[in-house]
């Protein structure tokens, strides 16, 4: 089989792709130089996914042709393109918790038989070859977040994959932890290889990669050569095909009124039994956003939880709307006007194979009913004005919302929370991973909120955002509230050090 | 209570264990890969009737052993079509194959009801084991079944703990997309687990019909096949304990028949007085008691169920 064009590891051409209701990809490009690490770009929903599931094996395109390293593949399976030398990095990491490192790494190219500690040593050789440390021996469900990301990468190097993909890698990653990734990146292309990387944080993007495909609707519309020369809101422009984008305007000073949520003394245990949260006191008046700043893992999840009855404190005090909730189970909380956007959207927020109606109806399912029995007639006009209100993109109401993109979810988890008007609403990580447009619209009714008078606690590792939108910021360090920081007057080098546990007196 | 009725049961204790223990396995092996088989009791009535037949037939009992080995692979099969292949629901699909097989090993030897080959498994002593007063009888004057079931239990450990097809195996069983995008099929291991699976059940069942309570009658199986589905949970999916617990299990159930004649008292109460009914449901209330204590400890950490189990893949679904 002969090249049309030899220079370059990976050239998808014409690539369509079709799910029911949908078309993820419309005859899209994509090609990238051995050697180089090539930003994808694109909003939620523009087949970038589709792309790398395409090139990964996962998909069997409907059209198109896919070369690897100068020859036209026909994958029929993510095994065939693995033995193409393709390596995958999935958003949602492809590992097995109750497996060890070693094993996870040599899952998909393990000896016929298994001698641990040979596999253990020859795996350590090669995370000290790339500077990426892991211990070998210890079980992934162990591993936090960042350690799990290099045994993923650590997996296509020991297949020796030449083209690495990458999906939303530092959504899940320290500040810290991305350098080292980007660092770790140069490492391997530098040694030849090439990486397809997906982001939507051009900041990233721009400090990492070499060049870029951006696209728009499953088609590229622009492909970036050299990235040192493109500004970035030329490539949020390519992205969105307008100049609109970034963050929210800092919303006009409000007086703060009365106290709707409070810690007092709160602590309490994470997952693995261990001290999560200790002795947490904090306030969130109406018409204020109290912004959490923090690493992640440093007590956010569990403050979130706590907050909202999934995890009970093991000491301390709850309030909301000065009224004592720690015992209180979560449905009573938010009747009594707790709103609560968890981090994790699809688990807690949504169940992924009801319909847009259910989903809609399930916290206020008691106003749909007369007697013991639901109207529908009530829940789909409910879900409607819920769709036109917050703007949320689907196909029939009844069906399952697993469909939606990532951004039409968090519209429609955000609409639902707020339909009954609560005093407070928690926020986790509200705007996390979606797409540029997607960010705007959350972050507006954020904003909105706090107008009409609901107290908003905001949990986000997006500093820029946090800085945004916030009246006052709170800085989380290893379960407790290290200080508290005032978004527009405090430098941003105070804040970071604040983040790694050094307060200035 | 006599001395050889105490040998007599811990005989009958290994040869129970070693029924249970064998259709436990093949469970074992298909939970690890992710497929529940509630069909366990199907499939061995089904190597009940068909190991019996072909013994009839043949007059070898290895002939028999593997023929209904083979029907086992093959009524498992239909489950791994059903629940792997097809990708219905497995609990639905498995309590078909229960019902099924029943009814179907009913029909099939519907002929040869009262009937009794004239080979069977024999006894065979290892030589100078055998003579070990006690031991040697319980554990080495046994049919050969009972040391096969040992090898293969040995083999399982094996296969599962230290090769790449375990490894396989058991990533199947806890992340199907994980399995599948390190580029294993997932249907082949999942398939050709049930299908093994399936043979051990078979095989488990000619057991009972060869050698245990030798011919047919409908309900020969007597829920041992139950009984294998909850040794494989308290067993906590481990080659090893489950094992232990079959020996746990086997006394139990070698003692129900004989506990009437058992005129002993056991901390103040006469055994000839409690119903062997009571006995009976002793194996599923030491399950639910290991359970509980699973949940417990793993409360912090994953459990030792495999996490897909049940779990249908399917790898464009989204």
């Amino acid at each position: 089989m002969a090249s049309s064009d030899a220079n370059h590891a990976v050239w998808l051409r014409g690539i369509e792709k079709r799910f029911p209701g949908v078309i993820a990809c419309a005859g899209a490009d994509l090609r990238v130089r051995p050697g180089t690490i090539h930003a994808l770009l694109g909003e939620n929903g523009a087949g970038k996914t589709t792309m790398v599931n395409v090139l990964a094996g996962v998909y069997r395109p409907d059209g198109g042709e896919v070369w690897v390293n100068g020859q036209r593949r026909f994958f029929q399976s993510p095994a065939d393109a693995i033995a193409a030398g393709v390596g995958m990095v999935y958003q949602e990491f492809r590992l097995v918790p109750t497996l060890t490192v070693a094993e996870n790494i040599v899952l998909g190219a393990a000896p016929r038989v298994l001698r641990s500690a040979e596999i253990e040593e020859r795996v350590a050789e090669l995370s000290a070859a790339y500077g990426m440390a892991a211990d070998p021996t210890r079980p992934v469900w162990q591993l936090s977040m960042g350690e799990r990301q290099r045994v993923e990468i650590l997996k296509a190097l020991w297949r020796n994959a030449s083209v690495l993909v990458m999906d939303e890698p530092t959504a899940v990653l320290t500040p810290g932890e991305a350098a080292e990734l980007g660092a770790a990146l140069r490492a391997m292309a530098d040694d030849g290889r090439s990486i397809i990387y997906i982001s939507h944080k051009l900041d990233q993007v721009v400090a990492f990669c070499d060049e870029a495909t951006v696209l728009r609707q499953g088609k590229t519309v622009a492909t970036v050569d050299d990235l040192q020369d493109v500004d970035l809101t030329v490539l949020a422009e390519m992205m969105v095909g307008s100049s609109e984008g970034g963050y929210v305007d800092r919303p006009p000073e409000i007086e703060a009124g009365p106290e709707v949520l409070s810690l007092q003394g709160v602590s309490a245990l994470n997952d693995r039994g261990l001290p999560a949260l200790t002795d947490i006191d904090m306030t969130v008046r109406s018409h204020e956003i109290v912004g959490i700043v923090g690493v992640s893992g440093n007590g956010q999840k569990e403050l979130a939880e706590v907050i909202n009855g999934l995890r009970r404190p093991t000491q301390g005090r709850v309030t909301v709307k000065q009224q004592d909730v720690t015992d209180m189970a979560p449905g009573d909380r938010y009747r009594l006007g707790l709103a609560y956007v968890p981090e994790d959207r699809l688990g807690v927020g949504l169940a992924p194979k009801m319909s847009v109606v259910d989903n809609a109806v399930v916290r206020s399912y008691r106003s749909q009913r007369r007697g013991l029995m639901l109207v529908m007639a009530k829940c789909v006009k409910f879900c409607q004005d819920l769709v036109e209100r917050f703007g949320v993109r689907t196909g029939r109401l009844n069906d399952p919302i697993a469909g939606l993109s990532g951004g039409n979810l968090q519209r429609l988890l955000l609409g639902r929370e707020l339909a009954e008007q609560p005093a407070v609403l928690v926020a986790a990580q509200p705007t996390r991973g979606l797409d540029v447009q997607g960010v705007a619209a959350i972050q507006s009714h954020l904003v909105a909120q706090r107008t009409e008078g609901v107290g908003v606690l905001l949990i986000s590792e997006d500093l820029d955002e946090l800085l945004a939108l916030s009246d006052r910021l709170l800085v989380m360090y290893e379960g407790r509230v290290v200080t508290e920081l005032a978004p527009d007057v405090t430098p941003r080098s105070v804040i970071g050090e604040a983040m790694a546990g050094q307060v200035r007196a | 209570m006599s001395e050889d009725a105490l040998i007599g049961l811990f005989v009958a204790t290994v040869q129970f264990g070693t029924l249970v223990f064998l259709a436990a396995l093949g469970e074992l092996i298909a939970e690890r890969a992710g497929v529940l088989n509630l069909g366990v009791e199907g499939m061995m009535a089904m190597g009940a009737v068909s190991g019996f037949m072909v013994g009839l037939e043949t007059g070898s009992p290895w002939a028999a052993f593997f023929a209904a080995a083979a029907v086992g692979a093959l009524v498992g099969g239909f489950h791994a079509l059903v629940s792997v292949v097809l990708g219905a629901d497995q609990v639905v699909s498995g309590l078909a194959l229960t019902i099924g097989g029943l009814g179907l090993a009913a029909y099939v030897g519907r002929n040869v009801v009262g009937e009794r080959p004239e080979t069977l498994f024999t006894d065979l002593g290892i030589a100078g084991l055998a003579d070990i007063p006690w031991i040697g009888e319980i554990f080495f004057d046994q049919p050969p079944v009972v040391y096969l079931a040992v090898l293969l239990g040995l083999a399982v450990w094996f296969v599962l703990a230290r090769t790449r097809l375990g490894l396989a195996l058991r990533a199947a069983g806890e992340s199907a997309p994980t399995t599948d995008t390190a580029g294993h099929s997932v249907m082949a291991l999942r398939s050709g687990a049930v299908m093994v699976g399936g043979a051990f059940a078979g095989a488990a069942g000619s057991f009972l019909s060869l050698y245990m309570a030798p011919g047919w009658v409908e309900g020969t199986v007597a829920g041992r096949g139950w009984i294998a589905v909850a040794l494989v949970i308290f067993g906590a999916w481990r080659p090893g304990r489950l094992a232990l617990g079959a020996l746990l299990f086997g006394f139990t159930l070698a003692l129900q028949p004989r506990l009437q004649s058992f005129d002993i008292e056991v901390l103040g109460v006469e055994l000839n007085r409690i119903s062997p009914a009571l006995l009976g449901i002793l194996p599923f209330v030491l399950t639910v008691v290991v359970l509980v204590i699973i949940s417990w400890r793993y409360r912090h950490r994953p459990s030792p169920a495999p996490a897909a189990l049940g779990l249908p893949y399917r790898r464009e679904e989204r």
